[in-house]
């Protein structure tokens, strides 16, 4: 064929439709535009008019058809076989009536009688405001989304001290910034924003620094690469703010004003107050913010006043006592105490970055930080008043996701990091970080857990959120005897501030009991029975565990999903879900929207195709099942069903009645008039359909600022309901709220009080400054042994385990390799491309060596979640990603060796639970040319589910021809 | 005489293969009929794509540079794929210098790709025929689409924006613009091809810091010092001297 213009009229005998919606191959959620063919997806691209992607998509967007088609695909509710195991994926189909009818009996059962019997655990499901609506509904603190096992010492690491954090709630500022350094991030998240971002920086002449201990993805492109040590990062964030201090090279003026730096400290050991800032009396109510009750040392009048006194200068260094004898140092003080013995030469050693490379890194912040500020004409007042003619930014910016967070010791490194950020002057300022609405927020923000059993009682909605921000020990969700009311022991004193719960220790301790046994575990898009589970093969064991009456240690685990996914086959009850393109969905601001720097905004998916086969969506699952079991926000005063469907809900609920708040802010009011706050508007959904499924608002430019501090637009954030109190949040330099906890491990906090055998680890993790300590995992493996730090990176073409059964993501990552320096082979004997062992103390895996120069030679690693089960999401039991790919999963184990701090500890961080992924250490050696030349483990291959689609041996997908072909 | 062609931004590609997979979706429903996948459900999944990302490594611990490098037909000037071609098939266009491929007269015989130093042609095991990138020119003419998107597909789907599309015999379009300014350069060009897609190399911003950048008269330390002042209930001269 000659291919001219004319060849296009193929198209014209064919039905063509072009519908706008929102991607979901990953959590980026873009804009896309589709086109389909006779019915078929013909092309997905990028929404031109989006905010989020301006018209780009990346590798997974671009496949979507892919998934649309994939033969993984579960199209009918399923029960397990009678006689069959778990695991063995034997079911039978049922309808959804049945399906429904099994829940209704079993669920209202536990509601009536002990509603935390009932766990609901969601994956990346993006839509955890339902979710969790259902669980407060039902009565079951049992509730959390996977952010304890992906990154929520990232959220608590930055809110406890910002007020805001990386990503849905903030980021940094490529379009201003001059220098940008990023620390371990996970190039699957947020990614076109951030491609598009660092392009243009790049482009801009900004200079991109990177430190990572693997030179992949966006590392690529960095002006400098700075291999880390993992797990060290805190080492390197506190010798840059000891570096910073030494050299007169942070923002005293931001200080000051906007942070508790100068703000005054009781050092009196003996006191009860120690460590706590001295107030005065405050004039205001309590509530949830900062009274602004300090105090702070006057340079002029060399005295203690009130902070915020005009005409006041403070010192932010030095010791004072006050009237009354009590020593007093500023935080700032503590601050510079604390990083006293982080030297550049004591962070290379931890690091292995050269001493020098860390001062000039330190010179390169400050100094850029210092000489190169921006100053906008843009006037604006402060939270005190006072009037500013511009704002300044200091154009240093930060990202870090994983890479910091997910180790044991992540909060402390990030909080640090904040800090870093903050000295710099950078925070919500131009070229520095920005906050995205609904941040920022108080510190910590006002959502609660109960604090006690009493908040779960039986036909009764959970007394206070399932998830929250502790801001005391009161606060902890714990019975009489400090024992944790979650079955994930969240809110206890294992993992006080777990504001994300501990997915990843859920099963285990439903198993084995601890703190109780329960009946029904729903999982919801999480793969629990591979990638998203430590000590993969061990869980799958609990999985199937049976007590001596024969009966499953977990009763009924109800697993709802799209795909074949390795958990599937530990499910009794099945529910097939849909994909994206199937049905309608909210990007929430009672979640995690997609707001930009400038202002709120939200989006929503519309269907561009029918559901396939019986697939529901699993909100419509969630409005069925809240109506059947009578639960008040979904049924009216009579018990009758309040909502017709999942659409019908998104319009008409409201948070209270008649509060105006719903889960869309967009053409609220009875004519869409009106956003953020409004009664419900019957036509909301059309009016995101006519507006590219998205709704966008721009603050006026003087609210886009300085928002901790900036008047106008805490009023503005007051008025349309962002938050409850129109109060200045001001930088947790010195943390207040860790201290507390401290105060109370060492019995000097009036309440609850942690066991004993947890004193000692709260007392030296809550430091109220950030420190360095080594991973836990680390201190309590032999080291001599396991000397390599192994870790995963995310592919940009690859959303965790999802996309195997992607025809054409597959063949750009279809097995996985472990990548070594080759002076590990050298050492070990294996040359590149052999198969080796690599084990942990807790178990070991066999793989394939691939060497490489970009990594740092102490650290091996691989693609995560690339490796599957055989015959797992509906691939051939010899595919390449179970014989030839591999997960490091069965490296690492949920709990840390017993310890002083007792046994069955989770594996995670000791403040907020956040899994330690990348804490393992490892040793590799040579596996014996007599062995299979194949990675092991190895699992009995997973027969295909009822429902699932015919596997081709070749296909040529040609939209409008495709289905028909298969018929 | 114009020459359409891409120009690949190697500072600012990631490697994330939108472009592969966007071209991939584009092109396999168009007008030149699929592109196969074999074993795309099994071991060793392979198939048709236009245009793949490679990835290489450069240099030694620490000094490494990670490379992305997106490659698909050059549409080079003296295309060696299109003489060798028995039946015609292969031809290069006058008009724009896009070379394609006439499916109707190509025999799959392959001597076209045995003739591209780049390995940019694929053949369809399915069709029996060679196919490669068209630059999208069922895309790049269709005057029912926007004129922002008569692009190719792997154009408008870069999140970085590493490739730029358009005709590099015009000194004063944005890709002959980047080629001179930003030091563009073809592959491979001691074989004589004269390829028509360009790459730019990676450009390095640093930061030079003088010493004396580290001292300043308005360092914050400074305020910290408290002054110190003797106590005034001390005894002084004040209290001594009688003259």
């Amino acid at each position: 064929m000659n291919y001219s213009p004319e060849s296009e009229q193929l198209d014209n005998s064919h039905r063509i439709e072009v519908k706008n919606t929102t991607c979901y191959m990953c959590a980026c959620r873009c804009g896309i535009r589709v086109t389909l063919r006779d019915g078929e997806v013909r092309y997905i691209q990028g929404n031109p008019d989006h905010p989020l992607n301006q018209g780009v998509i990346c590798a997974k967007g671009a496949s979507g058809i892919m998934k649309q088609y994939s033969p993984a695909r579960l199209t009918k509710p399923l029960l397990r076989k009678q006689g069959a195991d778990r695991g063995d994926a034997q079911f039978e189909e049922i309808s959804w009536d049945k399906a429904f009818g099994i829940m209704e009996e079993r669920l209202s059962h536990l509601r009536e009688t002990d509603p935390k019997k009932f766990a609901l655990f969601t994956g990346r499901d993006q839509m955890q405001a339902l979710t969790g609506l259902f669980a407060k509904q039902f009565g079951t603190p049992n509730y959390a989304a996977h952010g304890g096992f992906c990154s929520v010492n990232m959220a608590t690491g930055m809110i406890y001290t910002i007020g805001g954090s990386f990503w849905e709630f903030g980021g940094p500022d490529l379009d201003r910034s001059k220098l940008f350094v990023m620390i371990g991030t996970a190039e699957d998240h947020h990614s076109n924003p951030m491609k598009m971002a660092l392009s243009k920086f790049k482009r801009n002449g900004g200079r991109f620094i990177s430190i990572n201990p693997v030179r992949t993805g966006y590392s690529a492109i960095a002006d400098e690469w700075i291999p880390i040590k993992p797990g060290t990062d805190g080492a390197l964030i506190l010798s840059l703010i000891r570096e910073l201090i030494a050299q007169g090279l942070y923002d005293r003026d931001f200080l000051v004003q906007y942070s508790n730096s100068a703000q005054l400290i009781n050092t009196d050991e003996a006191s009860d107050e120690h460590g706590l800032f001295i107030r005065t009396e405050s004039d205001k109510e309590p509530g949830c913010f900062d009274p602004m009750n300090e105090l702070w040392w006057d340079r002029h009048t060399d005295k203690a006043v009130k902070t915020h006194t005009e005409e006041a200068d403070p010192f932010l260094l030095g010791e004072f006592k006050l009237e009354d004898g009590t020593p007093v140092k500023p935080a700032f003080q503590l601050l510079k105490e604390q990083v006293e013995g982080y030297t550049p030469e004591w962070a290379a050693d931890v690091t292995g970055i050269p001493a020098d490379t860390i001062r000039r890194l330190a010179h390169e912040m400050g100094i850029t930080a210092r000489d190169e500020k921006i100053e906008l004409p843009i006037s604006w007042t402060d939270a005190w008043g006072k009037e500013h003619d511009t704002i300044t930014g200091n154009p240093v910016a930060f990202h870090s996701m994983r890479g910091t967070a997910a180790h044991s010791n992540g909060f402390q490194t990030i909080r640090a990091l904040a800090i870093l950020m903050s000295i710099l002057g950078t925070i919500d300022r131009p070229g520095g970080f920005r906050h995205k609405a609904p941040f920022p927020r108080p510190i910590p923000p006002c959502a609660k857990t109960p604090k006690g059993p009493e908040g779960v009682k039986p036909n009764t909605p959970l007394g206070g959120m399932p998830l929250g921000w502790p801001a005391d020990p009161d606060d902890l969700f714990v019975d009489e005897n400090q024992q944790p009311v979650r079955i994930d022991k969240a809110f206890s004193w294992e993992f006080p501030l777990s504001a994300h719960g501990l997915m990843h220790n859920v099963i285990t301790n439903a198993w084995r009991g601890d703190p109780y046994s329960i009946d029904t575990l729903m999982i919801f898009m999480a793969n629990m029975a591979w990638n998203s589970s430590m000590n993969t093969t061990e869980v799958r064991k609990m999985l199937n565990d049976k007590d001596e009456n024969g009966e499953y240690k977990i009763p009924f685990i109800i697993v709802a999903d799209a795909f074949q996914s390795e958990m599937t086959a530990y499910g009794d009850l099945i529910l097939p879900d849909t994909t994206y393109l199937e049905r309608h969905d909210v990007m929430s601001m009672l979640d995690r929207p997609i707001s930009e720097y400038d202002g709120p905004v939200d989006s929503v998916r519309i269907p561009v195709l029918p559901p396939k086969g019986e697939c529901k969506p699993f909100q419509e699952v969630l409005i069925e099942m809240g109506s059947r079991l009578k639960l008040p926000a979904f049924v009216k005063e009579g018990g009758e069903r309040k909502f017709r469907d999942y659409p019908d809900f998104i319009v008409n609920y409201e948070t209270e009645p008649g509060s105006g708040i719903g889960f869309l802010a967009g053409w609220r009011g009875k004519g869409g008039e009106k956003f953020m706050k409004g009664e419900p508007n019957p036509n909301q959904w059309k009016m995101y359909e006519k507006n590219n499924c998205v709704y966008q608002y721009h603050l006026p430019k003087s609210y886009q600022y300085m928002r901790n501090w900036n008047m106008g637009y805490l009023r503005w954030a007051q008025d349309h309901r962002l938050t409850r109190y129109a109060e200045p949040i001001n930088i947790h330099i010195y943390s207040e709220v860790l201290q507390k906890f401290r105060l109370a491990a060492q019995g000097k906090y009036p309440g609850k009080q942690p066991p004993q055998h947890l004193r000692k680890r709260i007392e030296e993790h809550f430091n109220p400054l950030p420190f360095y300590s080594e991973p836990l995992e680390s201190q309590l493996t032999d080291k001599h042994k396991y000397p390599l730090n192994a870790l995963t990176q995310r592919p940009m073409a690859m959303y965790h385990s999802w996309d195997s059964q992607n025809a054409w993501l597959r063949q750009i990552h279809a097995h996985n390799y472990m990548h070594v320096h080759p002076s590990l082979g050298a050492k070990h004997g294996f040359g590149d491309g052999d198969w080796i062992w690599v084990e942990s103390m807790h178990g070991k895996v066999r793989c394939m060596a691939r060497f490489s120069e970009a990594v740092e030679p102490g650290t091996i690693w691989t693609w995560n979640a690339v490796g599957k089960a055989s015959g797992a999401w509906n691939l051939d039991g010899d595919a390449n990603e179970a014989r030839k790919g591999f997960l490091l999963n069965h490296l690492i184990a949920e709990e840390l060796p017993a310890h002083e701090s007792g046994e069955h500890i989770s594996n995670s961080d000791p403040i907020t639970g956040q899994a330690g992924w990348y804490d393992v250490r490892v040793r590799v050696y040579r596996a014996n040319d007599d062995e299979p030349k194949e990675t092991w483990p190895q699992f009995d291959t997973m027969p295909a589910v009822p429902g699932t689609g015919k596997r081709r041996s070749w296909q040529g997908f040609f939209a409008g021809m495709f289905d028909k072909e298969a018929k | 005489m114009s020459q359409l062609a891409l120009v690949i931004d190697l500072n600012v590609c990631v490697g994330c293969s939108a472009c592969v997979t966007s071209c991939k979706e584009w092109n396999t429903s168009g007008p030149a009929g699929f592109m196969s996948d074999d074993n795309p459900y099994g071991k060793d999944p392979t198939g048709t794509f236009f245009n793949r990302v490679q990835t290489y490594e450069v240099g030694c611990f620490p000094n490494t540079e990670t490379i992305h490098f997106p490659k698909s037909c050059l549409h080079c000037e003296d295309a060696p794929c299109v003489p060798v071609c028995p039946t015609g098939a292969s031809y290069k266009r006058e008009e724009d210098g896009i070379v394609l491929v006439d499916y109707d007269k190509c025999i799959g015989c392959k001597y076209c790709s045995w003739a591209c130093p780049y390995g940019a042609r694929e053949f369809d095991e399915h069709q029996k025929v060679m196919k490669k990138c068209t630059l999208c020119v069922d895309r790049i003419y269709d005057q029912s689409l926007p004129e922002s998107e008569r692009k190719p597909a792997c154009v408008l789907s870069c999140p970085t924006s590493a490739r730029l599309f358009g005709d590099v015999e015009d000194p004063e379009s944005e890709v002959s613009v980047a080629i001179r300014e930003e030091g563009g350069y073809q592959l491979m060009p001691e074989w004589g091809t004269k390829p028509s897609n360009h790459y730019l190399p990676r450009r390095k911003t640093r930061l030079h810091i003088h010493e004396d950048e580290l001292v300043r008269a308005d360092n914050p330390l400074k305020k910290e010092e408290r002054q110190p002042s003797a106590p005034v209930d001390e005894p002084t001269l004040d209290d001594s001297t009688s003259w």
